[in-house]
């Protein structure tokens, strides 16, 4: 089913929506970072910024999670779960990389074997409003990483800006859900042509240039391949590439605890700091930044596609623009393809 | 800078061709407008991929902690050069002290403040004398250099690496463009409470990502407070007392060592201001001690020693 909706309502809508649900999109606690966040106020929410600096991942799988408090009151002890999520969620404005990136690390999360009640419960109770990108970056490559900037998948409903007004897709029953708000009205049949043109020109812009397809068959050749002997030099070990990454989903269990009463918390952890495969023994089976890069980068492109089906990449670009030391993943790519590495005007840096 | 390119191009190769070096670290163009990239040259021929522009904001030192057994020739400018003569004076390089490349530097851009003075993406930036020609696809502009500088190069007074083994380019008359370090002039004018407050709003973006410490060549600590688990410091969630202990204490481990080269919030993702409290500390330092980290080759931090002409007017 395809609506429309007009700018000048677009707050009025936002409210309208917190009515009934709580409201989560990007807002910009200073000009320049971008971060996904419950909505006070339909004011805040700003999507200037194409690719905000914290993933929308953070609304399924937050940064810092408390999994479950406890208390001692003599022998006597308690314990809350709080998995439970009491009112239904909207996510808006999040783009067509990072929902495919919530449906990746769906796979690891509400598996076969095990279930993440945290991730499912609010994956469960969220319905996701995606926004299409008319003006992809020249760091985006989501076309080459299996996605487009117009990708409907894993959206419930889809946002397209027509400039005055957005063009709006209910995808799916979650999405019929919306249909009778009072905001939206009928397409006209301009603005079909309209959105065609857009993604036409969007398509275009990011090109197929970056090889990923089929990279999980040379990186096998590759475990002691001289190439991360080098492409680890530069790196300097922070985790702004795995942390800002919409597919990183790497955590670290951890008890806060102070007397009688405590808390146990997830966190985020990244595979580049040292600590993170440091042995109780004080063995280190990854003791460089050589086989730490290369684990980051082994993950996403070989042993994530031989058992998921897809790279963890969705080409977002964020690791490109906020890494403080410009490690460039397409270059890394490129050059661990082989077709390519051997028409590489320049080499790996 | 083309002439400083050249002979810093021409140096690096005379170094590796004679085997004075084995690696010398630098800076090169790569992907992105507005940046550089470090890049580790081991032949002679690698030293054409070496640039020096107003984007080189790594402070290169911070890689010779990965690269100590080998003799390496380092590029630096004046606040770099000042960073590796502090950690020769922590005795961190007892088998080969860097040889330093340093380059007069002319203070560099602020990429995040050019980046908010244009309306798109920026695909391109150029230099060209004080101006910069900033293009987009649907722009192009030109734009005053030194209104674009970091807050740590408009203060700094130490462009010239007079520790350097090789100097590249004239030494300049050292003078500060501002009075103080802009940031820390309106952090000293707040009152405590909005002092805190300030300090509080910056650390609630933190993400414990680690870049500022990873940036940092004084950050060298074979285990890191925040990740020691016997004793256990600090917890590893973002709760605003655990972001105010990481950032203090980053802050004051810094006192005395810090170059205020601003590294460290030039590699933040979420833009926290950084400098404000190093440099804040810096100027305590040099009130109090009239120390100012790697002047002098051989004088000692003053937090690591004790004097009993030292002042103590703190203690009551």
């Amino acid at each position: 089913m395809k609506l429309k909706l007009d700018k000048k309502n677009f707050e009025d809508f936002l409210k309208s929506l917190m009515e009934e649900y709580d409201l989560y999109a990007p807002v910009q606690p200073v000009e320049g970072v971008s971060v996904f966040k419950k909505i006070e106020q339909p004011s805040e929410v700003n999507l200037t910024q194409l690719v905000p600096q914290k993933p929308a991942k953070d609304i399924f799988f937050p940064q810092s999670e408390v999994m479950f408090c406890y208390e001692m009151a003599g022998k006597q002890s308690r314990m809350n779960s709080m998995e439970e999520i009491k009112r239904e969620r909207i996510l808006f404005g999040a783009r067509p990389c990072d929902i495919e990136a919530i449906s990746i690390i769906e796979k690891i999360f509400v598996g076969e074997e095990y279930t993440d009640v945290y991730f499912l419960e609010k994956r469960r109770k969220t319905t996701i409003i995606g926004l299409g990108c008319n003006h992809p970056l020249s760091t985006c490559f989501c076309s080459s990483a299996g996605g487009d900037p117009f990708l409907r998948a894993g959206s419930d409903l889809f946002f397209i800006d027509l400039g005055e007004t957005y063009f709006v897709e209910l995808l799916t029953e979650k999405g019929a859900a919306l249909r009778k708000n009072r905001f939206f009205k009928e397409v006209d049949p301009n603005d079909l042509t309209l959105v065609k043109e857009l993604e036409g020109k969007a398509f275009e812009k990011v090109g197929y240039s970056i090889p990923v397809e089929g990279i999980e068959k040379r990186l096998d050749l590759m475990t002691e391949s001289s190439f991360w002997d080098r492409v680890h030099e530069k790196c300097i070990g922070c985790a702004v590439c795995t942390y800002l990454c919409p597919t990183c989903h790497c955590f670290d269990m951890v008890d806060e605890a102070l007397n009688n009463k405590g808390q146990r918390v997830r966190n985020w952890d990244s595979c580049l700091f040292p600590i993170y495969s440091l042995e109780t023994s004080g063995h280190n089976p990854r003791p460089t930044g050589r086989e730490r890069t290369r684990q980051r980068l082994m993950h996403k492109f070989n042993y994530f596609p031989k058992n998921f089906g897809r790279v963890a990449c969705v080409g977002c670009g964020r690791c490109i623009l906020y890494c403080p030391v410009q490690f460039d993943i397409r270059e890394a790519l490129l050059y661990a393809s082989a077709k390519r590495a051997k028409g590489l005007k320049r080499k790996f840096r | 800078m083309a002439m400083i390119q050249k002979k810093l191009r021409e140096k690096t190769k005379e170094l590796l061709a004679k085997k004075e070096v084995d690696l010398v670290i630098g800076f090169s163009d790569w992907t992105l407008p507005l940046r550089t990239t470090p890049i580790f040259i081991r032949t002679p021929e690698g030293a054409e991929h070496l640039v020096w522009n107003s984007f080189c904001e790594n402070n290169l030192a911070a890689y010779l902690h990965k690269f100590s057994r080998l003799k390496v020739g380092v590029v630096v400018k004046g606040c770099d050069a000042r960073s590796v003569v502090a950690l020769n004076l922590e005795k961190r390089f007892p088998n080969h002290p860097p040889l330093l490349i340093g380059v007069v530097c002319q203070r560099l851009v602020d990429r995040k403040k050019v980046k908010k003075a244009v309306k798109g993406e920026i695909l391109q930036a150029v230099e060209q004398g004080d101006l910069l020609l900033v293009k987009g696809e649907n722009f192009e502009v030109s734009l005053k250099r030194d209104d674009f500088l970091y807050p740590s190069c408009q203060s700094c007074t130490h462009r010239t690496p007079h520790q350097a083994h090789i100097l590249i380019g004239d030494p300049v008359e050292e003078v500060s463009l501002v009075e103080t370090h802009p940031e820390v002039g309106e952090f000293e004018r707040k009152s405590p409470e909005e002092r805190w407050d300030f300090f509080e709003k910056e650390t609630s973006r933190c993400l414990r990502c680690y870049a500022c410490r990873e940036a940092c060549p004084m950050c060298y600590c074979g285990e890191c407070f925040v990740d020691s688990s016997r004793p256990k410091w600090i917890e590893k969630s973002l709760s605003p007392s655990d972001l105010a202990f990481y950032h203090i204490v980053r802050a004051y481990h810094q006192t005395g060592r810090c170059s205020g080269c601003g590294a460290c919030e030039r590699a933040c993702p979420m833009d926290i201001r950084l400098t404000y409290l190093t440099q804040k500390l810096n100027q305590e330092v040099k009130d109090l001690y009239g120390f100012e980290t790697g002047i002098q080759p051989e004088a000692a931090p003053p937090l690591s020693t004790f004097d009993p002409e030292d002042q103590q007017g703190f203690i009551k």
